[in-house]
């Protein structure tokens, strides 16, 4: 049982994750993902000081604002004049510093592990249950993942052609009246929640793997963004899958394996994508070449 | 905290990561005009597996074999990045991301297996993720300290030359240097400024030293040759204070606060910064507003 909460966790960390992560890929902010799992640590950990549990959805909101915080603040590191990645850079190692020095100096409050910052205890997830009037209902962190799920997928679905207009082309999207900036900050506030949410399972900087590299993955195997998301969604699952057997049978770290597993489908998908894999490119460059001969 | 006049253990360590800082705030320089500060940030979490199959193959816990491991993964790393790049329609950003993460998980699983596996000798290894100045030994120090030299040297006799790569390239290859070995060369330096400092500011935050210093010289001149010795200036005082502080309490890492101490270097350079700064802009617009007015006030007499 305790190995199916544990794969249940993944694979809604990795559905969280893969939604939202093709979005990002798309309007090439990959690396503003990366600054999100990154600098809500603070808020976690403020959020946590105040309230004093780990649990509250109220954390999530929290999180919410400090992604906000953090996309404003690159906004206008970059507005006045400093480069696009340097402002990032500077702005999410200093939020996960401050996060950092805060845990250390609240260590006795706080029972957050730095360890488990940084690569999550998902082992424990099946410990830590939500009980309603005497029932069991199943770990909490499964709860809280589903629900963040859930909004996701209302809020893209519900805006699904705006956003893939604003992927897409921004500048025709905000042409016919559609507020960019306001699904920009929806989505960053999207992103911000999978990351806290996915955050005790994984850790800060493991929630980038599972934004990144599955819709990769993805984006190599489709030209459609429907089934990028189907695809990037069903990479993300089958990684917390074989992960979890992984780490089962190496005794390591299980978030590790998850990205670890998820890499290598990246590397298939890399080499032998039907439609932009390197091998079958090669394989259609030589033929068309020795077309070319005769 | 310790005395920093009494004890020369310390005025060793402080002595060490002011080079550190020194020389991550000059390489940072270029690697930030080259557009390429995120560089540092993927070679430092790709430089984990390196450090984890370094201890695992030796079972030896030094830095110059760390340093070894760290600059193979990096170099494997860079060359990941320029595949996807190159021959997959993945963007650069992206192609960073993965790269970051997937060796980053790798370096998790392996720092977890010789957890739990029987190496021994292994505590201290988890300090690599966040940095513990004052655990370094004095060989650590000289070992930071030699390379922390070599790399200002470096930059000081190829000044030109990244001079040119960080500004017009093109113009370069025109002249007829180099250029891709240059600019691997400045990859390197990367690459080694970073290894150097995991073991003071930790994996996850070394990226900060590279960034945050430059961008902060970059508020206050338009001059290269400033802006690497301002970089180099912060970097020294972040990486000095950092470890100062945390020396004095156990429980501190050192990488927050060195990463701190730079962040507010920074604000206050876009603060209080000439010409740039928030503060010289707004009174530069009040200035042309009186005087707009005043032009005005003359026009309608």
């Amino acid at each position: 049982m305790s190995g199916f909460w544990i794969m249940l966790t993944g694979a809604l960390v990795a559905a969280c994750c893969g939604i939202l992560g093709c979005f990002l890929v798309l309007r090439r902010m990959a690396l503003v993902g990366d600054a999100i799992s990154h600098s809500v640590l603070p808020g976690i950990v403020i959020a946590f000081l105040v309230s004093g549990s780990r649990d509250s959805f109220f954390m999530l909101f929290g999180a919410a604002v400090i992604g906000f915080v953090t996309v404003f603040l690159i906004q206008m590191f970059q507005q006045s004049g400093v480069q696009n990645d340097a402002s990032i850079g500077v702005v999410f190692t200093s939020m996960f510093a401050a996060g950092v020095l805060l845990v250390s100096l609240n260590a006795q409050q706080v029972d957050l592990d730095l360890d488990c910052v940084l690569y999550g205890e998902i082992a424990y997830v099946q410990w830590n249950t939500l009980a309603l009037g005497g029932a069991d209902l199943g770990p909490k962190a499964v709860w809280l993942l589903g629900i963040t799920l859930f909004l996701i997928v209302a809020v893209i679905g519900l805006f699904y052609k705006q956003f893939k207009l604003c992927a897409f082309d921004p500048a025709l999207a905000a042409a016919i009246g559609i507020p960019v900036a306001l699904f920009h900050y929806v989505l960053m506030g999207l992103v911000s929640m999978a990351t806290v949410s996915s955050f005790e399972s994984v850790g800060a900087i493991l929630v980038v793997g599972l934004l990144i590299v599955p819709p990769a993955t993805a984006y190599l195997l489709t030209d459609r963004l429907s089934a990028m998301i189907g695809i990037s969604l069903a990479v993300g699952v089958v990684s917390s899958v074989a992960g979890y057997y992984t780490a089962a049978a190496l005794d390591a770290s299980i978030a590790g394996c998850m990205v670890c597993v998820a890499g290598i489908l990246f590397a298939l998908a890399f080499l032998f994508s039907p439609s932009h894999g390197l091998v079958v490119r090669k394989l259609r460059q030589r033929s068309s070449a020795a077309r070319g001969a005769y | 905290m310790p005395n920093l006049l009494t004890d020369p253990n310390l005025q060793w360590i402080l002595l060490g990561s002011m080079l550190l800082g020194l020389s991550t705030g000059v390489v940072g320089t270029f690697a930030y005009l080259r557009k390429q500060s995120l560089i540092g940030d993927t070679l430092a979490h790709a430089a984990l597996p390196g450090i984890c199959i370094a201890f695992m193959l030796t079972e030896v816990k030094s830095i110059g074999l760390f340093m070894i491991g760290a600059i193979v993964a990096g170099m494997i790393a860079t060359v990941g990045i320029g595949w996807i790049t190159r021959y997959s329609r993945i963007k650069p950003d992206a192609a960073m991301g993965i790269v970051l993460s997937v060796f980053f998980g790798l370096g998790i699983v392996l720092l977890t297996q010789i957890q739990h596996s029987s190496y021994g000798n292994q505590s201290g290894l988890d300090k690599f993720l966040f940095g513990q100045a004052a655990s370094m030994t004095s060989e650590d120090v000289y070992t930071m300290a030699s390379v922390a030299v070599v790399l200002v040297l470096v930059c000081a006799l190829l000044y030109k030359e990244f001079k040119l790569i960080s500004f017009d390239s093109g113009y370069g290859r025109g002249l007829g240097f180099s250029v891709t070995m240059l600019e691997q060369l400045l990859l390197w330096l990367v690459t080694v400024a970073v290894v150097v400092g995991i073991q003071a500011v930790g994996v996850v935050l070394v990226a900060a030293l590279l960034i945050t210093p430059a961008v902060s010289a970059r508020y206050w001149t338009d001059r290269l040759g400033v802006m690497a010795a301002l970089s180099g200036l912060f970097g020294a005082l972040s990486g000095a204070a950092g470890t100062w502080v945390s020396a004095g309490t156990e429980q501190l890492p050192t990488g927050p606060l060195s990463v701190l101490t730079a962040t507010a270097v920074f604000v206050f350079s876009v603060l209080f910064g000439p010409r740039r700064g928030i503060v010289s802009k707004l009174l530069r617009r009040r200035a042309a507003k009186r005087e707009w007015a005043a032009e005005e006030r003359g026009a309608s007499l």
